[in-house]
């Protein structure tokens, strides 16, 4: 059976010589590829087909390699997996009763099933590590501002990046050098992404390294999670490491906060699809405002629905001080922890997700639920750094992943020790 | 201090968003909405942080370039005429 891990199989063949030569890089379906539709995994775009490329796409046909296909993914990137998609639910390659993991799970089972050598994702709040930790591979949430998002779909634009999914620690790292730098198109790239050399960063040398681990990020997790994680730093201490407890006492408003954030910001982006440039227009007749209403109604599925309008309240006229002004305050205040636990330590770690990948079918239900199965990654969008997960072992079958969060362009330094949780 | 959502605000909200909601919908909603907003309602206990914004202006000289022909940009739109998105009537 297939693992429903594409929404769209057609190879778009890159340059002949480069460091991705032969490789193949599958590319999320919120990444624009010219001639090739890209749907975000709703009905609205089902039939959109992008008249350019996504920067990071014109980086990886430039250095040679081969997109197989677009991913399927939750759509708009509003799950955690992938079941929301218009195109259906992706299975977890290792146990296809699972799911793969969200937003991002096409790339992650893709990857995992070897089905492409490499992916791209994105991460809103989450959506790369949670499926890499869910299916047993390698994922980088990169620094904000590190990779282009030009060409990107924009869900929520102040906390996503683009990022790689990979079978190990290395081979991720050589695609972030390939799609990192600046970009004249997205104003938001910053200097510190030109001429990486993270793949070479990838040594597991973590003698002398000091790795702080936040208490609040493994209370909340499951008993099989905390077991394979704890074993994990033991081992990271054998090979050098100094292990500190630190606490982020903003942690546990984060979830909140980067809800209120990112729902804000999806009302506001969605915004644009009206079924008149692009996208699903069901060619209703009357008044503009039914006509768009019926035409948003038809292409959103429940999940979208519930995020564009939990944003139009929060930043509603009465309720925006309560909702979307207090999320700032919480956001810099987890910047603030931050900043502060890396005076005394080079990394932070802790499970990438508190939970073990949910059965198919069971988690749509109740979305409060599957938001906080966030807890432990957006956090670090709502500060903007960069963190990687990389497996960590297995229980009942079914793989964990832990994450390690660096400071703002510290790239090498999580590279580093996630080579080190591989060895 | 809870603000439970009954279905008339869904309506409210949904009508701003120019989303058209049935009656399930509507209802489910209200009841999900109940739940969500209780949990960001904890946000009122977040104490004011004195932050520096490290944010700066990015601006580029405004030069004319190469751009998406008239055809390319059309070609996702549902209608056209004479080279322009058409869409529903505005009265």
């Amino acid at each position: 059976m297939s693992l429903n891990a594409y929404i769209t199989e057609d190879e778009i063949e890159g340059s002949e010589d480069g460091p991705l030569a032969g490789k193949t890089v599958a590319v999320k379906d919120n990444i624009s590829t010219a001639g090739v539709r890209t749907t975000c995994g709703s009905k609205m775009l089902e039939e959109y087909v992008p008249p350019y490329d996504a920067t990071v796409v014109e980086r990886l046909k430039e250095a040679g390699a081969t997109i197989p296909g677009k991913t399927n993914m939750d759509e708009f990137g509003m799950g955690t997996t992938t079941e929301t998609s218009y195109f259906g639910a992706t299975k977890n390659p290792v146990d296809e009763d699972y799911v793969p993991g969200g937003s991002s799970g096409g790339s992650a089972a893709a990857v995992a099933a070897g089905d492409a050598d490499l992916a791209l994702g994105t991460d809103t709040g989450g959506s790369i590590r949670c499926p890499a930790a869910f299916c047993g591979v390698v994922g980088i949430k990169p620094t904000y501002g590190l990779v282009s998002r030009y060409g990107l779909v924009a869900y929520a634009n102040s906390l996503e990046q683009i990022g790689p999914i990979a079978p190990t620690v290395e081979d991720a790292a050589a695609l972030l050098d390939v799609v990192a730098g600046p970009d004249e198109n997205d104003g938001t790239t910053r200097e510190e992404g030109a001429d990486t050399d993270f793949a070479n960063a990838a040594d597991g040398d973590v003698d002398g390294l000091t790795i702080g681990v936040p208490t609040e990020l493994v209370e909340g997790a499951e008993d099989a999670v905390v077991e394979t994680f704890d074993a994990t730093i033991d081992d990271l201490r054998e090979q050098g490491a100094t292990i500190e407890e630190v606490s982020l006492p903003s942690a546990e408003y984060a979830v909140a906060a980067y809800y209120v954030i990112a729902m804000s910001e999806a009302s506001s982006n969605l915004a644009r699809f009206d079924g008149v440039r692009y996208g699903n227009s069901g060619g209703y007749e009357g008044n503009w405002n039914e006509s768009f209403s019926d035409a948003r109604s038809e292409g959103f599925g429940d999940e979208v629905k519930r995020r564009i309008l939990l944003g139009t309240y929060a930043l509603s006229a009465g309720y925006h001080d309560k909702y979307y002004k207090q999320a700032q305050e919480a956001r810099a205040w987890v910047k603030q922890d931050f900043d502060e636990a890396f005076e005394d330590v080079d990394v932070l770690a802790s499970p990438t997700m508190p939970i073990l990948p949910p059965e198919l079918g069971e988690s749509l239900d109740d979305p409060l639920k599957m938001y906080l199965a966030d807890a432990n990654t957006t956090p670090v969008n709502l500060a903007n750094l960069p963190a990687i997960s990389v497996p960590a072992g297995e229980a009942d079958g079914l793989p964990i992943g832990l994450q390690l969060v660096g400071p703002a362009f510290g790239e090498e330094t999580i590279i580093n020790a996630a080579a080190a949780v591989e060895n | 201090m809870s603000d439970s959502v009954d279905a008339d605000e869904v309506e409210h909200v949904a009508d701003l968003a120019r989303v058209d909601l049935d009656n399930e919908e509507r209802a489910r909603f209200a009841d999900q909405f109940g739940d969500i907003l209780e949990h960001f309602e904890a946000l009122e206990e977040v104490p004011e942080v004195e932050a520096e914004p490290d944010l700066v202006n990015v601006m580029r000289s405004d030069e004319v370039e190469q751009s998406l022909s008239q055809e390319e940009a059309l070609r996702n739109a549902d209608d056209s005429e004479d080279g322009r998105f058409k869409g529903p009537k505005v009265s």
